[in-house]
């Protein structure tokens, strides 16, 4: 451990290095946090689920913070639930006697609207309960100036769903105007402009037996959502934003591990050898570095399997016979001639022992830094494969957020957030690990110390 | 490259023995090249090899060549007069029946690890049938034609943006071997960690900056739609469209090439026979072209080689990012329609230009470094 906090006491010279470390800690920060709060089953069901799961989520909204940087601020969305009452945003009236039914009741949904975009669409969802007869519920829709608008009359089932949107005849009663601008705009405005105040949706329903009930929820849709936005499928962009940090940590450093040690054993049995072995690992390391790494695990990708794991064993594979095996066999080679290996031999230990027990811990120290170097571009490694649409299928990752943004065009139809977001982390990661690397390999490579 | 011999100085040799040395040169160039050559189709054949492999565990390279067989056989089939009189049922078993003794014939019931050198032998020659559902634009189904149709937009990018890295990064790399210490030195240094990230990675916030915030430059794509009539507004277009792609390779990849390359120079200005050609009185252009620049451009060039390994694995992803109509984009398509002989044929063809490439800058190497000698290794040793 005492070279470990040497080479801490070192680093401290280099401020980039000390950045870089902190981009790893707040990295790995996160990636506790999003495997504490969110449980892998959780994850994949978020990432990947239906209609239940996103259903409240408006689609491509951007993320709640664009509005502090914008001067038009966008819509945010309302999830008002009749279930959960709370005084000021959901109100339940009850007229024991009506003239009609059994019993009355009126849900009074306040919204305080101050944005200058119109919402994307408006949903209401009913739960009738009723013995016998459907409860008859008429909608209208109070402004913020006082006018009052008929939406429409219909009868409760158990799961009745009312988008105002594909409302033809509310249209029509707008004169053409779409619901979500109709029901927001200034009256005669042109283009709309949407009104600020407090908007109010009344759902009269009339029920006809004394157990019978009403329970609904109204869904604004806005342009914004969240902390991180959503795509194109609804889904909150959180989830794969924050689970694509383990997953690319964990990628990166299992792949650099991996890699290193075994190329740190090819090198120690070719220096051991010699001669034939070490000659045709030599040429192996050759025609290693000149295959087409990223065609070859595009066709492992298509042809077998993309299961992260699967890519993983094959990038080590590939990595085995790395560049760095001349770097590792320049210093074996000095090792060799160390006086301790000559006390092992005569004691009469094995080949394989020697280079288990002898040779490779006495560069283990170099893992490090060697591990710092690999490890961005084993995480773009990945995020390039997901971008190339062959990422894991389960996974939520930063590579699939970009693989599905580019699909869907987002930069030539202006959802920047929906790059940028990963974008930036998986920068982020790469300059941690960079900048640590650098002032790493400059302690290490005592050559390049001076300049 | 920790070896340090003095260079030979043009001026102090005379002129019989400069043109036995060039004679000499040229000799030692050729074997040079000649070696390099045969070591690098032995690495293309393995990586080509490693391909079928890869393709035939699954069964692939199997299935294209039997499917293959059925379509020949169908429209032969289909079109002669001797089978029009039978029943589709008749006409299938017949099919099949000419299809397995077409499969014995051409040795598809042989065990795999002989035929493999048959599929090795016709992969080599980018002999690899039919596509499966892609064409080129041209319309024809031939893997060869729809990869040699994209290749010379992959080269126009890929040669110019390195070539224009390569020289950037050299002149820069000197101006801050120079200026060592100074500001710009330092912010190239802090700005190399930034190669980390690839090239389409950078192609990104580039499309965002100068396509859709400023709307300077188009979105990706090689020429505008429809393509211009004359050849001027042809090229300007194609100019037009190339600078994002370029730049981001160069971008990529630049800082960390000059922060090597300026650290190489100054390994080497620290070498005696630079000082003893400050202490002659030469002027600082001549030892930087002939002390500082002559034995630092082996090194220069190795580690070249391995930035363009790199930039290539790079350019089938920054092509897809950019819509360049080239080999990385037929690739992507190929993965999407799960056109297997596509994908190996674009395999084939990468093992080719990563060989092809490392072969011209070897050869560069043999050119300017006067050591190269054969057996004496390669220019990664």
């Amino acid at each position: 451990m005492n070279w470990l906090r040497g080479t801490l006491q070192e680093l401290r010279k280099y401020p980039t290095a000390m950045l870089g470390l902190v981009v790893i800690l707040a990295l790995v920060l996160i990636s506790a946090y999003a495997l504490i709060t969110i449980p892998y089953s959780e994850a994949i069901r978020l990432w990947r689920g239906g209609e239940e799961v996103v259903r409240d989520y408006p689609k491509n909204a951007r993320p709640v913070w664009t509005n502090y940087f914008t001067r038009t601020k966008l819509a945010r969305s309302y999830i008002l639930d009749s279930r959960e009452e709370d005084g000021e945003a959901i109100m339940r009236v009850t007229e024991p006697e009506s003239s009609f039914a059994q019993k009355e009741e009126t849900i009074i949904f306040s919204i305080d609207f101050e944005y200058d975009t119109f919402p994307q669409e408006l949903i209401l969802y009913l739960n009738g309960r009723y013995s016998e007869k459907q409860p008859h519920v008429s909608v209208t829709w109070e402004t913020p100036d006082g006018r009052e608008i008929r939406i429409g009359e219909l009868s409760a089932g158990r799961n009745e769903t009312y988008r105002f949107n594909a409302d033809q005849r509310l249209e029509r009663r707008l004169r053409g105007v779409k619901p979500e601008i109709g029901l927001f705009a200034v009256p005669e405005s042109d283009p709309p402009v949407p009104l600020e105040g407090t908007y109010r949706l009344k759902v009269n329903s009339l029920l006809f037996d004394a157990d019978d009930g009403l329970d609904a929820r109204f869904v604004v849709y806005g342009q914004v959502y969240g902390l991180a936005g959503t795509d194109h499928r609804r889904r909150d962009l959180m989830v794969p934003l924050l689970w694509g940090t383990p997953v690319a940590l964990a990628f990166g450093l299992l792949a650099a591990v991996g890699s290193t040690l075994t190329t740190m054993i090819i090198a120690a049995v070719g220096v051991w050898y010699g001669g034939a072995v070490d000659g045709a690992i030599q040429r192996i390391t050759e025609v290693n570095l000149i295959l087409p790494v990223l065609p070859i695990l595009i066709m492992v990708g298509t042809f077998y399997s993309r299961s992260i794991w699967v890519i993983l064993g094959v990038v080590i594979l590939l990595g085995i016979f790395g560049a760095g095996i001349k770097t590792f066999r320049a210093i074996f080679l000095q090792v060799k001639e160390s006086p301790y290996i000559e006390a092992a031999q005569s004691y009469g230990a094995g080949s394989w022992r020697i280079i288990m027990v002898y040779l490779v811990p006495r560069i283990v120290p170099l893992l490090i830094p060697q591990l710092v170097v690999l490890i961005p571009g084993f995480v773009f490694l990945e995020a390039s494969l997901t971008v190339l649409g062959l990422g894991d299928p389960v996974l939520p990752t930063w590579g699939k957020i970009i693989n599905d943004a580019n699909n869907q065009g987002a930069l030539f139809n202006g959802y920047y957030y929906w790059v940028l977001q990963p974008a930036a982390l998986l920068m982020l990661t790469g300059l941690g690990f960079s900048m640590v690397g650098f002032a790493l390999d400059r302690i290490f490579n005592p050559r390049l110390r001076g300049v | 490259m920790a070896e340090t011999t003095v260079p030979i100085q043009p001026e102090s040799s005379p002129a019989a023995a400069q043109k036995k040395a060039s004679s000499g040169a040229l000799n030692r160039i050729l074997k040079y090249t000649l070696v390099r050559t045969i070591v690098l189709f032995i690495t293309v054949v393995v990586g080509i090899y490693l391909t079928i492999l890869i393709a035939n565990m699954g069964g692939h390279v199997d299935n294209i060549r039997k499917a293959q067989i059925r379509e020949g056989l169908a429209v032969a089939v289909g079109l002669s007069d001797e089978f029009r009189q039978l029943t589709p049922e008749m006409r299938r078993q017949t099919i099949e029946a000419l299809a397995l003794e077409e499969e014995r014939r051409i040795g598809l019931d042989q065990p795999f690890i002989l035929r493999s050198f048959g599929f090795l032998k016709n992969a080599l020659t980018m002999n690899l049938g039919f596509a499966e559902s892609m064409s080129s634009d041209s319309g024809s189904r031939t893997v060869r034609l729809i990869i040699l149709e994209r290749l010379p937009s992959t080269l126009v990018l890929f040669a110019t943006a390195n070539i224009f890295l390569f020289f950037l990064s050299i002149f820069a790399a000197l101006i801050l071997s120079r200026n060592y210490g100074s500001v710009i030195d330092r912010f190239v240094v802090a700005m190399a960690p930034t190669s980390a990230a690839p090239g389409w990675f950078y192609g990104i916030f580039l499309i965002l900056i100068f396509a859709a915030l400023l709307g300077w430059l188009p979105f990706g794509g090689m020429v505008s739609a429809p393509p211009p009539e004359s050849k001027l507004l042809y090229a300007a277009s194609l100019l037009r469209h190339m600078i994002l792609p370029t730049a981001a390779i160069v971008v990529s990849t630049v800082f960390l090439t000059i922060y090597t390359w300026r650290t190489f120079f100054l390994i080497y200005s620290s070498e005696d026979y630079v000082e003893m050609a400050k202490a002659k009185g030469l002027t600082s252009r001549m030892i930087e072209r002939r002390y500082i620049l002559r034995p630092t451009l082996p090194t220069i060039i190795t580690t070249f080689a391995l930035t363009l390994i790199n930039l290539w694995t790079g350019a089938i992803i920054l092509e897809t990012v950019f819509n360049w109509p080239g080999l990385g984009r037929l690739l992507f398509r190929a993965i999407g329609l799960f056109d297997t002989p596509v994908i190996v044929g674009s395999t084939v063809i990468y093992a080719y230009l990563l060989a092809i490439t490392v072969f011209l800058l070897d050869f560069i190497y043999a050119l300017v470094d006067p050591r190269v000698k054969v057996g004496g290794g390669g220019p990664k040793t």
